[in-house]
């Protein structure tokens, strides 16, 4: 592999490993606010219970988040000189709020984690009201500078060089809204599905557990609210790319020719010499109906694009593909808990129902990460979309591979150790609730 | 304009420098569980805070100054990967620490070693942008990977941060024991001893800086040098016999007040070099319009800011409620 492959590897393996503990950062603070508003309200201890172990298990990923964060700053300009010598000045704006956001997050989140006896009850909650605000706003500012390098704005190209910088400008760009609402809606889907999934393995364990099905109302909560939105905001991000970038969507798509009233491709293995794909299921117009709303529309495919300017389309259309079925199983989840929810007012307690959740646990993860896969990938060979190639910006340093190994060899260090002392978090939960159902008292 | 935001960015290196001060603590000899303890408790809920301000000053960097950016991350691409792998191994191992009861030992130790590692590459990366080696030509560099980082001047200016955070830490500590006297009486000792070790240490990079940064060293033999020179040894003599006299209080303002000045004095005889001697504040600086709104995002910035790390402390450094 050459450096430059090595480059990209560090760059998509620190942002894979990274956007697990953003997401969950973004989640978590919800939940934990949601649950010690619950028991400000009802002054139910279950609830204070419940916020104390979530508070402590965000702590761990929370301090992971904020190191990968770190490295993913530097690594930037480490791998990434050319690019940001050209782009620091257009979009390192959102990256400053973005940074002031997590300076609000980290200070109050301070005071959440050790001011449970510090602090009156009231400004300990909108503590952690400000930790989970200034959580989704971190990701909104980070996520808008992503959303740049797909459709850039707010400079202009004189003789080639980048001139008329306007920063407003390049953070308010076209595709900013939409992969902002998708990665925030993003965000608290997989964390509500991923903790349904925690409390329900362990209610299968004891069904009578009052701690767990709390839980597990909360977090069904978040994932029922937040689940069918994704699917809205999904179809408004598809039809966006079809506008922004056309041979993005063409190669989610596997759309190999330009056509009026396309079909829509599931699975298959496109090819790109003969530009077919095989084995695929096609539901005729269903691409156009898509993209465009109108059965009979023209959609562009990559034909029009010179092969030096297409995405590696095997990858991207698969990723794609995996991406939408888990948020169709996500969503066919949610519904079924709605219709238990509306006809019978009970939270779901069917054995296969809570197996289901159980498996259904790192769907949203599975579906954030083939998303990136999908918006980066599909971005290449531009890492600012039609003004800048990846190959361009990277760094001129020699033996990439041994930054590369070493940070994958720490970072898998640290989702097992991670992995680890959060299962001894929740086996502890599930000892330790019965013997003291109502023993949390405050201080 | 230039003036007024590089000096913020090197304010808030200061401010990194005050949180790398109290967490490179450990490493800085505490044997004893108690001491660790203690340590871990003053730090914890400033931790995260403390962290961020490192990514700030890198944000701001970036945005104000691309073109510094990128040379510095290229040319010393080596050094600041290094730096990177203390900073995850550090940040990791403090908050496994926490949640590992069994294997505390074991963290608290990687915790310490990285806590080594960050601060003295810290310093070699400062030392190695005034060395003059690191060479620029219409935005490539020119001098390879290995220049400048490795010089007896950049390695020297590593030392002295380690023992500059060491101090501090150690000094802070003394405040935050005061419940303990056995506790405090250790710091107390670590303290003097860092803070007497400054002193050899600060005359090497001097010395050092006569050849391995020539343009540092003209700029220190200039007629402000000497003036900053009296007021830095005078705070810190003042926190050394602060310290003795167990004026703990007077201590910490003291030692707050040397570092301040240290750092101003670099940031004084750097001025306006970012990577001396190419690139510098003015053709490394982001278009007008940029740091404009930078300004204007710091501002409102430290509006939120400011009071909510006032709280903050404010909150911790008082007794706990009933």
């Amino acid at each position: 592999m050459s450096d430059f492959l090595f480059a990209r590897s560090q760059m998509a393996m620190s942002l894979a490993f990274h956007i697990v503990f953003a997401a969950l950062g973004i989640g978590m603070p919800l939940l934990m606010a949601i649950a010690e508003g619950m028991y400000l309200r009802t002054k139910q201890p279950v609830y204070l219970d419940l916020c104390k172990r979530w508070a402590k298990g965000a702590a761990i990923l929370f301090a992971v988040g904020a190191v990968s964060g770190t490295v993913l700053s530097f690594e930037l300009g480490l791998l990434w000189p050319g690019f940001m010598e050209q782009a620091g000045a257009i979009i390192g704006m959102p990256f400053s709020l973005e940074g002031f956001a997590f300076f609000t997050e980290a200070i109050f989140l301070g005071v959440y984690l050790y001011g449970w006896k510090r602090v009156s009850p009231l400004i300990h909650w909108l503590s952690g009201v400000v930790v989970a605000i200034s959580g989704i706003l971190s990701g909104i500012f980070v996520v808008t500078a992503n959303a740049w390098m797909n459709s850039p704005a707010g400079f202009k190209i004189v003789d080639g060089k980048i001139a008329d910088i306007d920063p407003i400008a390049a953070m308010l760009n076209p595709a900013s809204f939409h992969e902002v609402v998708h990665m925030t809606l993003a965000a608290f889907v997989a964390t509500g599905f991923m903790v349904a999934a925690v409390h329900a393995f362990f209610l299968l364990r004891d069904r009578s557990s009052p701690f767990h099905r709390a839980a597990l109302g909360l977090a069904l909560a978040v994932a029922c609210i937040s689940t069918p939105l994704q699917i809205l905001s999904g179809d408004l991000s598809a039809r966006a790319v079809a506008r922004l970038q056309p041979a993005k969507l063409a190669a989610m798509e596997a759309h190999y020719r330009t056509k009026a009233g396309a079909p829509l491709v599931i699975g298959g293995i496109p090819q790109d010499q003969t530009m077919k794909t095989d084995y695929a299921l096609k539901i005729p117009r269903g691409l156009s109906l898509l993209t465009a709303h109108d059965p009979n529309a023209t959609v562009v495919g990559l034909e029009e694009f010179p092969r030096g300017q297409w995405p590696n389309v095997r990858v991207v259309h698969w990723s794609f593909d995996i991406m939408v079925s888990s948020g169709m199983l996500m969503l066919a989840l949610t519904l079924c808990a709605d219709v238990l929810w509306l006809k019978y007012r009970l939270l779901p307690n069917n054995r296969w129902f809570l197996r289901g959740l159980v498996a259904a646990g790192p769907l949203g993860f599975l579906a954030i990460e083939t998303g990136w896969v999908v918006t980066e990938l599909g971005r290449q060979p531009w890492i600012i979309y039609g003004v800048m190639r990846t190959r361009e910006a990277v760094t001129p340093m020699p033996g990439l591979v041994v930054p590369f190994v070493i940070f994958t060899a720490v970072y898998i260090f640290l989702a097992i150790v991670v992995v680890f002392l959060l299962r001894r978090q929740f086996l502890e939960t599930g000892s330790l609730v019965p013997a003291q159902p109502s023993g949390v008292t405050r201080a | 304009m230039f003036i007024l935001s590089s000096l913020i960015v090197y304010a808030l290196m200061g401010g990194a420098d005050f949180g790398g001060g109290i967490w490179n603590l450990l490493a800085f000899g505490p044997r004893a569980k108690r001491q660790r303890e203690a340590i871990a408790d003053a730090i914890a809920p400033i931790w995260e805070a403390n962290h961020v301000w490192l990514i700030l000053v890198i944000v701001l960097l970036f945005t104000g100054f691309p073109r510094g950016f990128a040379t510095m991350m290229t040319a010393l691409n080596i050094p600041t990967t290094v730096m990177l792998l203390g900073i995850v191994l550090r940040g990791s191992a403090f908050v496994f620490r926490k949640y590992d009861v069994k294997d505390r030992r074991r963290w608290s130790n990687v915790f310490g070693m990285a806590s080594f590692l960050t601060p003295f590459f810290q310093g070699v990366i400062l030392g190695a942008l005034t060395t003059g080696q690191i060479r620029v030509e219409q935005g490539r560099v020119l001098s390879g990977f290995m220049a400048g980082w490795l010089t007896p001047f950049a390695l020297s200016c590593g030392v002295f941060a380690l023992g500059l955070f060491a101090f501090l830490a150690a000094t802070y500590l003394t405040l935050d024991t005061r419940g303990e006297p056995g506790l405090q009486d250790d710091f107390r000792r670590r303290s003097l001893w860092s803070g007497l070790a400054l002193a050899p240490i600060a005359l090497v990079v001097f010395l050092t800086s006569r050849r391995g940064a020539p343009a540092m060293y003209y700029e220190l033999t200039r007629w402000w040098a000497p003036v900053l020179l009296v007021w830095t040894s005078l705070f810190a003599g003042a926190a050394l016999i602060a310290l003795w006299l167990r004026r703990f209080v007077l201590a910490r303002l003291a030692a707050i007040g040397q570092v301040t000045l240290i750092l101003v004095g670099w940031g004084l005889a750097q001025y306006p070099n970012l990577v001396t001697p190419d690139v510098t504040v003015t053709n490394a600086a982001a278009p007008e319009f940029t740091l404009r709104l930078l300004v204007i995002a710091l501002g409102f910035g430290a509006i939120l800011l400011l009071p909510s790390l006032a709280y903050l402390f404010y909150v911790f450094k008082r007794r706990e409620r009933g």
